[in-house]
């Protein structure tokens, strides 16, 4: 055998990485066409955000709701059912250019295909603090469902306006003895369904046009130093716990000196395809999404890149 | 498979302070996605350095005094304890090779 018919035997139609509902929607899809498609799902981010959620309200075809974990579930299996290989690897290094796409995961192992879909979705901003690392885990948190139970009867803020940061202060509202939000802006970016929740809920309250300057406390988070952006006064906000919900960055480290990227960070994509800067290669979900990130949205897009990779395999000379 | 053990707020002092090896402790929930994403991986750890460590997990939900005696907000979190003392915390769930490298004294 000669090292060319090895490498050819030894290439796969197609490679996923990532497995929120981008990722298993295009395992899904190129399972279906028999691609027999390579799902690297991750290690402790399997499943992507919505592991970290509770009641998913708005995906179509779950008329009570479902839980995001549960839904997650489902997508694996589904994506399963159909000869889906899932690997719960992390992946390290990608090399894109040329015809065969290498992608290594974190043990030193490597696979190749000829077509990659990227679906890394994003990953929650910070506030970039350096009090908000030094107490994170003592009061500084990103997960409200992981960390809500530790604020029992106790003061609590969260910072953001969009839909996660109504969440979690509902969500956190089951716990705490009060949640205030703090968002930089007059009005809330959130679905009026979710702002409506949240305004009405006797335990939230909000303070407006402000920012956090500063996470205080020497062993654990004891309050907030906020700025008000409209006339310039500072002001100390008490609290045990912050929990950060200002938007999420595209997890693009892997691809960004390779791959053309948008204005926004996010991995640009041709129209409105899944196709990047460079054959082959197709990106899906949060990690080509700046404006609308949602789990639906994310789902089609990982439908648009399945069958993209289809149409480009199907066109590879022979 | 895991060498693992559960610890309890009366256990922890005998199991983990007083231990001679160094302890991997892992504080964790039912109700947490993401510690439930982490235990596979430190069982993986408690049987490949079952030489060098303990791996133990502590429910937090069960054993509220110890979570709270080490100010504990956020789980998953790991502390490497070694003499008693805390050597090391990781916060959040991380991958195998992350825990490698930071608690690459103890486990290299």
């Amino acid at each position: 055998m000669t090292i060319e018919d090895k490498t050819a035997s030894d290439v796969r139609d197609v490679i996923i990485v990532g497995s929120g509902p981008a990722g298993y929607t295009a395992a899904v899809y190129t399972a279906r066409a028999d691609l027999k498609p390579l799902l690297l799902a991750g290690s402790v981010t399997a499943g992507g955000e919505l592991m970290n959620t509770t009641d998913v309200e708005n995906y179509p075809g779950f008329p009570e709701g479902i839980m995001g974990p549960d839904l997650m579930e489902n997508f694996e299996k589904q994506a399963a059912r159909f000869g889906t290989e899932i690997q719960f690897e992390d992946v390290t290094a990608l090399e894109l250019e040329g015809p065969i796409k290498t992608v290594t995961i974190a043990t030193g192992e490597t696979f190749k295909a000829k077509a990659v879909i990227l679906s890394t979705g994003s990953a929650y901003r910070e506030l970039g603090l350096p009090n908000e690392k030094r107490l994170s885990g003592h009061g500084a948190s990103w997960c409200a469902t992981c960390d809500g139970f530790f604020f029992k009867d106790q003061d609590i803020a969260v910072i953001g306006g969009g839909d996660s940061a109504m969440e979690e202060a509902l969500f956190l509202t089951k716990f705490a003895k009060s949640v205030t939000v703090v968002h930089r802006r007059d009005t809330l970016k959130a679905s009026k369904i979710m702002a409506d929740r949240a305004l009405a809920n006797e335990k939230i309250r909000f303070i407006w046009n402000t920012t956090v300057d500063d996470v205080l406390g020497t062993e654990k988070v004891t309050g907030l130093r906020l700025k008000n952006l409209l006339d310039g006064t500072e002001s100390e906000l008490d609290v045990t716990g912050v929990f950060v919900a200002i938007g999420n960055d595209p997890r693009t480290e892997l691809v960004k000196n390779v791959l053309a990227l948008t204005p926004e960070g996010t991995i640009a994509v041709e129209g409105r395809s899944s196709k990047t800067s460079l054959p082959g290669v197709f990106a899906a979900g949060d990690v080509v999404d700046p404006t609308y990130r949602q789990a639906i949205t994310a789902s089609g897009s990982g439908c648009v890149a399945a069958i993209d990779v289809e149409h480009y395999l199907t066109d590879l000379p022979a | 498979m895991s060498n693992a053990k559960d610890v309890t707020d009366a256990s922890f002092s005998t199991d983990v302070l007083s231990a001679d090896k160094p302890v991997i402790v892992d504080f964790w929930a039912e109700w947490c996605g993401p510690c439930r994403k982490l235990g596979p991986i430190l069982d993986e750890i408690s049987v490949e350095y079952s030489e060098k460590v303990d791996v133990v997990k502590v429910n937090v939900d069960d054993n509220p005094a110890i979570a709270a005696e080490y100010g504990i907000t956020s789980i998953p979190a790991v502390y490497l304890f070694q003499g008693g003392e805390v050597k090391s915390t990781v916060i959040g769930a991380k991958p195998k090779q992350f825990f490698e490298k930071e608690f690459s004294d103890v486990l290299s």
